[in-house]
């Protein structure tokens, strides 16, 4: 419902761009990258680094991320720190107007950047504020809108906020994954060597399911040993089959679980029952559990940091997450056959589990991180150490 | 995993004095890690010199022993208390050489003591440079080219692999005492052997330069499962080549991308495994080629440090607390992050907003002293801001510094100046190398100009830049007219007085300036003020009332508001409307609160002892029900931990910024009243502020305090008492100088106004003397005149801290000093009780400090000072607050001296308290400590002028025991035996002589110069003669040098004496030979070698003193 005193709320002056939330508040500021709108659900992200990776995670499909760490831009933009191909985010939100770069690294200006990628930026903004509402009172649905000559409908604007009708049930998947395959090549970033290659001879061949991946996740894959083939999402269970995996490879994602999993999770179910060794990150993770029988929901509170503290149940040994999720495993829903494996020590969520009797596990965090701790990496060699 | 229950009883040990690169970091760090001890139920003992620390009140530990922190003295305690564990890591380098040197010589291990939190083995690895690089090498870590050496000639073996310039490092020093960067091979041998000497274990690391990289610096803290978290990155402004503490920082790191920056984070983490930090907080310090992005690691430190205190205020997230728990067996999931309440230490915090830290200096304390800063640290002291943006952030820390800055001040000097006299100011590091950047942007420089020559990341001289184009822009057009527009400006973290500086009240006349001219010309601007009338910093404030922008408060809560924090730790910024009204998360609650104002960044006379008497009045008030709310910026002290205060907002102590604290803090609950008398000058500095925006002060008035400064009011109020006052005057010129002091008859004491820590005093001699003073150390003005006093020669001057309620006068201690009148009371050693003065004497001063108690109508504390010459008490000064002293007596005497004051300033009586013990069985001695071996050239001589950083305590049964402690304690050995120099002016002869007396019955022998030699020869005892400096070599400072003497009594008599016995004192300083410029001392000293011949020092805990 519109709260008329905000709507009315004056356009300050030189104010050239706008977040207007579905309940009618109106957040002047100065727009920045791509001029035009953008609606998209309004989320947070606390990582203090690796704003080129979070607006290029496809996992952010549909949102508008509101940067908590007030200054973004810092270092620039270069080609190296991109998580994919596709559109994630649609805008973002920020405190400080972008400064020009300074890094070693840096081949642009992150304001053209989000230009050039069509992304709308808004600076100016109470971002704090802005993340404490969006903690007391959920994520709001928003257009974020860009006009160097400061005109803007209003009245239009929240309409059309208030007429998209959100993430939930929304299988975002399907518009963000690749639509053909494609055998992956490279591993991990290295200082001074960039990209390297995939290493060892006859590596063993990993079917990824690219649901919104993001690349660090190849190249991960690729560092712990393996050979990759990215497929797209709706990719059938035969051709999957025919592409001989010694594992498969659930990706993260955008959206609602359980919209994707409507076309996924009898894959994954079928792979399972096959007993071919699975992986699952984030929305693939959620997906393993459905498949093996639990349920997921909306968290109260998603999760959208580099700074998560997540304890693996086996050995209590604590891991710093890089985490963007709003969806979790219902762990009070897990079947006996699978095991929890990790939880979030911030509220108790699940963060893994592992099907009994099964070579196959998943987490909900971000063990490939790019950006955030780079802690988890021994799960990419676990996989790969199963695919004998 | 739960606690450790195989250990019942810990050793805690603390830093000692204050000194430069350990300040009162170490008592915040402790303190947490004794509260958090003594939480899991641990007996803890605790070790430290330093009376004026928190730790050290009784109420901590279980067992307080303020002896000296030396291996000999620490080993009696552990056979006494028979402790399961030491806690090395608390107490900074000082705790961890001690525990190293109690495992070396297998102490710990005959009392079966445990090292908890760092082993000897890390340490060591730690610290040894050539097994650090070898570890470093290990795990894959590029370190700088170098090596080790432990001779000249290794040193310059290494130099053919590092060349120059390259970096000395002695091992096992602190804050790089005795390092140094070296251009030439001349700088280079001198700086080696230097370090050579500095080093414990005679040891230095020579390394190539890394000058012009980035420097950045990591908090690492792990527990004993192995989980590592990083608590926050510091990206240095300053380039490397100067120590991180004298360098001006920034968290979190600024201008890495997330690859780089975990580079560094999965670095750090490998470090701690490496080196076998098992549990608790470490950092591990970077440089970065900002050209490629290679990394080295420079060093780490196996403890908590300055850094990690700077890292927990900026994050919220106590690292020394946390690390004490790890300590005892906990892991990091185990414990709760208190801020939030609900979530575990186990995470990394996230900030919000930008933190600065800018260290503060005392070069003007030393005369002849370079300002140059290079890898050895010098800074006494530091300031933090917080703001939402780089800019305010800097703007917030520049006048929180308290240093004449409303921010980006004009270097006047600098002003028109060419290019040339700009590069080199800019070339050179020094203080206000920030400052000269900014001017550069005046006078034409650009961002890839200033980079290029002072390294500094362009990002930040970005953002510097916007500041002096948003100031031209103000000095042409005026202030924004409307509240988007001064918001906008406020955001960028002007004050109010930089605005009002930059303003120009007639906008037309202004407007008439070529942009160019405005931004270059501040001439030009002063023309323009004079002409058109000048902003005052009011009227911005009534502008900002008028438009309603005031700034809002933010908490800092760990994690970027993504969870909800319970504790009101706070700090301002200035916020657009997003919903409505700008968010204001201060939420001041409805209960009866009071205001205590801290001391500021630490500096020479103000320092831990206020900060101590701030902390006890927030514990005080707690008790008896006040909502207590702290203001401070200084990120090393107890006070700033968000558990000391009710509501805690870390902001400079300006007039503005705390109105506006106070403003927020009025709209709810009841403002019974702000303590400003308690945290040194600089909360009594906006008393007047306060006073005038209609706020309740706690305690003696402003005007009262006005009344004891002002000298002729004070005067006047002396007369009426019937009191004595050393003869004085004022004078506003040259030649009026010269006449009150014909009048008053040479010698006299000279300081300017308004004086905090004796700056600038000195005592004068002759008109000739009196002349230098007036033309180098003072601008004598008619705004600023000079103060003359009567200098009374040799008398015994005593301190007196007094408490009183408007009914009852209560004396809590009457302090002795040991060295004369003229020597500032805070670099006087002093004794409680007195050890030599006559009851009739002490009563007297007793009777003058309760006339002069009610006479100037205090509520609180009181401190006077008194000078006793032939029988007489003269009044020297009296101040009607907090003193240095004050914790002192309060530890001496057993008594919560400060939780007292506080609670009579907010209304009760002293009748209600018990009565003060006041016959000893034991004497206390307190000692100064002084950093000039980090100021090579300045003369090490006490005088008026203070220049002591810290203090330790001496107690035991008597007098020369408790000296000879406080001596330890203040790191002097005296000698058991040896050669003594002994060379007094003659009015000290006769003090000397039962000093040398002793000396010679204890079997040590003498040599003098010729006067001091036949005074001594004619008084019978056995003495060689040694020439002067000036009646040819050999001399004394050729024996000094030689290491052939032990002890020097060197008192010297005017101006030209003490220019001739400097290169004694500086030889004396360089050699480590303990030195006395002063006959009391001397005799002191004398008297305590004798007990310590005598017999073994024993150790007794405070609790069992005082019971």
């Amino acid at each position: 419902m519109a709260d008329a005193a905000y709507t009315l709320a004056p356009k300050p002056e030189g104010a050239t761009g706008v977040l207007v939330l579905s309940d009618g508040h109106v957040v002047w500021g100065r727009g920045f990258g791509a001029v035009g709108e953008a609606v998209g659900e309004v989320c947070f992200n606390t990582a203090m680094t690796g704003y080129q990776e979070v607006m290029t995670d496809p996992s952010y499909a549909g949102q508008i991320v509101t940067f908590t760490f007030p200054h973004i831009g810092n270092v620039g933009v270069n080609d190296e720190d991109l998580e994919s191909r596709v559109d994630g985010a649609v805008g973002c939100v920020v405190r400080e107007d972008v400064t020009l770069p300074s890094n070693f690294r840096s081949a642009g200006e992150f304001g053209d950047w989000l230009a050039a990628k069509g992304k709308v930026g808004l600076s100016g903004v109470d971002t704090r504020a802005l993340t404490r509402r969006i903690r007391l009172q959920g994520a709001p649905n928003a257009v974020i809108a860009h006009n160097p000559e400061g005109e803007f409908d209003i009245p239009v604007l929240i309409q059309r906020a208030q007429e998209w009708p959100g993430l939930e049930g929304m299988d975002l998947a399907k518009i963000v994954s690749r639509e053909i395959q494609e055998g992956w090549e490279g591993s991990t970033w290295e200082l001074g060597q960039g990209f390297g290659d995939g290493v060892g001879e006859a590596p063993p061949h990993v079917v990824a399911i690219d649901y919104g991946a993001k690349d660090n996740i190849f190249r991960n894959l690729v560092k712990a040993g393996a050979r990759v083939t990215v497929v797209p999402a709706e990719t059938s269970l035969d051709a999957i089959l025919a592409l001989e995996p010694a594992g498969v490879f659930l990706s993260n994602g955008p959206g609602d679980p359980a919209a994707t999993g409507e076309y996924a999770v009898p894959v994954i179910r079928s792979l399972l029952e096959r007993d071919v060794p699975i992986f699952g990150i984030c929305l693939g993770h959620q997906m393993l559990g459905l498949a093996a029988g639990a349920r997921t929901s909306k968290m109260h509170q998603g999760h959208r940091g580099a700074n998560h503290p997540v304890k693996r149940l086996d050995d209590a040994v604590v891991e710093i997450t890089s985490m963007n999720h709003g969806f979790a495993v219902d762990n009070q829903t897990l079947p006996e056959n699978v095991e929890e494996t990790h939880v979030s020590l911030f509220d108790g969520s699940n963060c893994g589990i592992s099907i009994k009797g099964k070579k196959a596990f998943g987490v909900q965090y971000h063990p490939e991180a790019s950006p955030g701790p780079q802690d988890s990496f021994y799960l990419f060699e676990k996989f790969v150490g199963m695919l004998a | 995993m739960p606690k450790r229950t195989d250990i019942s009883s810990i050793l805690v040990i603390g830093a000692g004095p204050i000194i430069i690169g350990q300040a009162c970091e170490f008592d915040y760090s402790g303190t947490q890690a004794i509260k958090a001890l003594k939480e899991e139920g641990y007996r803890v003992v605790l070790v430290n010199s330093n009376p004026a620390t928190i730790m050290t009140d009784p109420d901590m530990a279980d067992a307080t022993y303020v002896e000296p922190i030396i291996p000999e003295v620490v080993a009696k305690i552990i056979e006494k208390e028979r402790p399961d564990a030491v806690l090395p890591t608390m107490g900074g380098q000082t705790a961890l050489n001690c525990a190293l040197a109690l495992f070396n010589d297998g102490t710990l291990e005959k009392f079966g003591v445990q090292m908890i939190g760092a082993d000897a083995d890390a340490i060591d690895k730690a610290e040894d440079r050539q097994r650090f690089r070898d570890a470093m090498d290990k795990i894959g870590l590029n370190s700088a080219r170098s090596g080790v050496a432990h001779t000249l000639d290794e040193a310059f073996k290494v130099l053919e692999t590092t060349g120059l310039p390259s970096i000395i490092r002695p091992s096992f020093t602190m804050g790089g005492t005795g390092g140094g960067i070296a251009y030439n091979k001349a700088e280079f041998e001198a700086i080696v052997r230097s370090g050579l000497d500095a080093s414990p274990t005679t040891e230095v690391l020579i390394e190539e330069s890394l000058l012009g990289w980035k420097e950045y610096e990591m908090e690492v803290v792990r527990d004993k499962h192995d989980n590592c978290i990083i608590i926050c990155s510091i990206e240095n402004v300053d380039p490397m080549g100067v120590h991180t503490g004298d360098s001006i920082t920034v968290a979190p790191a600024l201008t890495l991308t997330d690859k780089e920056y975990q580079i560094m984070r999965n670095a750090s983490i490998e470090v701690l495994r490496e080196i076998g930090v098992e549990t608790g907080g470490s950092n591990v310090q970077f440089a970065v080629n900002p050209k490629d992005g290679r990394l080295i690691v420079i060093e780490m430190n196996p403890r908590v440090s300055r850094s990690s205190a700077l890292a927990s205020k900026a994050t919220g997230f106590p690292i020394a607390r946390v690390a004490a728990k790890l300590a005892v067996g906990f892991t990091l999931d185990e414990i709760i992050n208190e801020i939030t309440g609900a979530t575990p230490a186990a995470f990394e915090p996230t900030i919000d907003y930008v933190v600065t830290k800018i260290p503060r200096f005392a070069f003007e304390k030393f005369k002849g002293a370079k300002n140059d800063l290079t890898t050895a640290m010098k800074s006494v002291g530091e300031v933090m801001a917080i703001g939402r943006n780089i800019k305010e952030s800097m703007q917030k820390a520049l006048r929180g510094l308290e240093t004449g800055l409303d921010g980006f001040n004009r270097v006047v000097e600098l002003e028109g100046a060419g290019r040339d006299a700009i590069t080199a100011a800019l070339s050179k590091a020094t203080p206000d190398r920030l400052l000269v950047a900014a001017q550069a942007f005046r006078e034409g420089f650009s961002v890839d100009e200033i980079h290029a020559i002072a390294h500094y990341d362009k990002w930040f001289l970005r953002h510097i830049e916007e500041i002096v184009a948003e100031e031209a822009k103000i000095m042409k057009h005026g202030l924004p007219v409307d509240a988007q527009g001064l918001r906008r400006v406020k955001a960028m973290g002007f004050s109010d007085k930089r605005l009002a500086t930059l303003a120009v009240r007639s906008v037309g006349v202004a407007g008439g300036m070529g942009e160019t001219q405005a931004k270059r010309s501040g001439l030009l601007h002063d023309t323009l003020r004079a002409m058109a009338g000048a902003t005052s910093e009011a009227e911005v404030r009534q502008l900002r009332t008028k438009l309603g922008v005031h700034p809002v408060f933010k908490r800092i809560d760990s994690c970027a508001a993504e969870f909800e924090a319970i504790t009101p730790y706070m700090y301002s910024t200035y916020e657009t409307p997003i919903f409505g009204e700008p968010e204001n998360e201060a939420n001041p609650s409805d209960r009866r609160k009071v205001v205590i104002l801290g001391g500021g960044p630490n500096r020479i006379g103000q320092g831990i002892e206020f900060d101590y008497c701030c902390v006890h009045a927030c514990f005080a008030l707690a008790e008896v029900g006040f909502e207590t709310i702290m203001v401070n910026c200084n990120p090393e002290t107890v006070s700033t931990d968000y558990d000391t205060s009710d509501r805690l907002y870390f902001e400079p102590l300006t007039a503005e910024d705390v109105l506006e604290i106070l403003r927020v803090e009025q709209q709810n609950g009841e403002l019974v009243g702000v303590i400003v008398q308690f945290g040194g000058q600089t909360p009594l500095k906006l008393a007047q502020a306060l006073e005038d925006a209609g706020i309740p002060i706690l305690g003696t008035s402003p005007d009262a305090i006005d009344l004891a400064e002002d000298r002729e009011r004070f005067s006047a109020l002396v007369e009426k008492l019937g009191l004595k006052q050393p003869a004085n005057g004022i004078a506003r010129s040259r030649d009026e100088a010269v006449n009150v002091a014909n009048r008053i008859g040479y010698p006299v004491l000279m300081r300017p106004s308004y004086v905090l820590g004796g700056r600038a005093m000195e005592i004068v001699d002759s008109e000739q003397q009196l002349d230098d003073y007036i033309t180098t150390a003072v601008q004598v003005s008619g705004d600023s005149p000079v103060l003359i006093d009567q200098y009374l020669r040799d008398a015994i001057e005593c301190d007196v801290d007094a408490l009183c309620d408007g009914d009852q006068v209560v004396v809590a201690g009457v302090m002795q000093h040991i060295e004369e009148a003229g020597i500032h009371s805070g670099d006087s050693a002093c004794s409680l009780p007195p050890y030599s003065l006559p009851a009739d004497i002490i009563a007297e001063m007793e009777r003058q400090a309760e006339a002069l108690a009610f006479g100037l109508g205090v509520r609180g504390l009181m401190n006077i000072q008194f000078a006793v010459k032939d029988g007489e008490v003269y009044l020297i000064e009296v101040n009607p607050r907090a003193s240095r002293t004050v914790p002192f007596v309060a530890k001496a005497l057993g008594q919560p001296v400060a939780k007292i004051a506080s609670r009579v300033m907010a209304g009760e009586k002293l009748a209600d308290f018990p009565p003060f013990k006041r016959d000893l069985p034991y004497m206390a001695v307190k000692e100064a400590v002084f950093p000039f071996s980090r100021f090579p050239g300045v003369d090490p001589v006490l005088s008026p002028e203070m220049k002591s950083t810290g203090e330790v305590m001496g107690i035991d049964a008597d007098f020369p025991r408790a000296f000879l402690k406080a001596q330890l304690g203040a790191s002097m050995r005296l000698p058991d035996s040896g050669l003594v120099f002994v060379s007094v002016k003659d009015s000290d002869k006769g003090v000397i002589l039962p000093a040398v007396q002793t000396l010679v019955k204890e079997g040590f022998r003498i040599i003098a110069t010729s006067g001091t030699h036949k005074y001594l020869t004619e008084a019978g005892l056995p003495v060689d003669l040694v020439n002067k400096v000036a009646e040819g070599r050999p001399h004394i400072v050729d024996k000094i040098v030689d290491g052939e003497i032990a002890l020097i009594f060197n008192t010297t008599e005017g101006w030209q004496s003490l220019k001739d016995s400097q290169s004694i004192r500086a030889s004396a300083l360089m050699g480590k030979v303990p030195y006395f410029t002063t006959a009391a001392a001397s005799l002191a000293a004398a008297q305590a070698i004798s007990a310590q011949r005598g017999s073994q020092l024993e150790v007794r805990s405070l609790q069992d003193y005082y019971s």
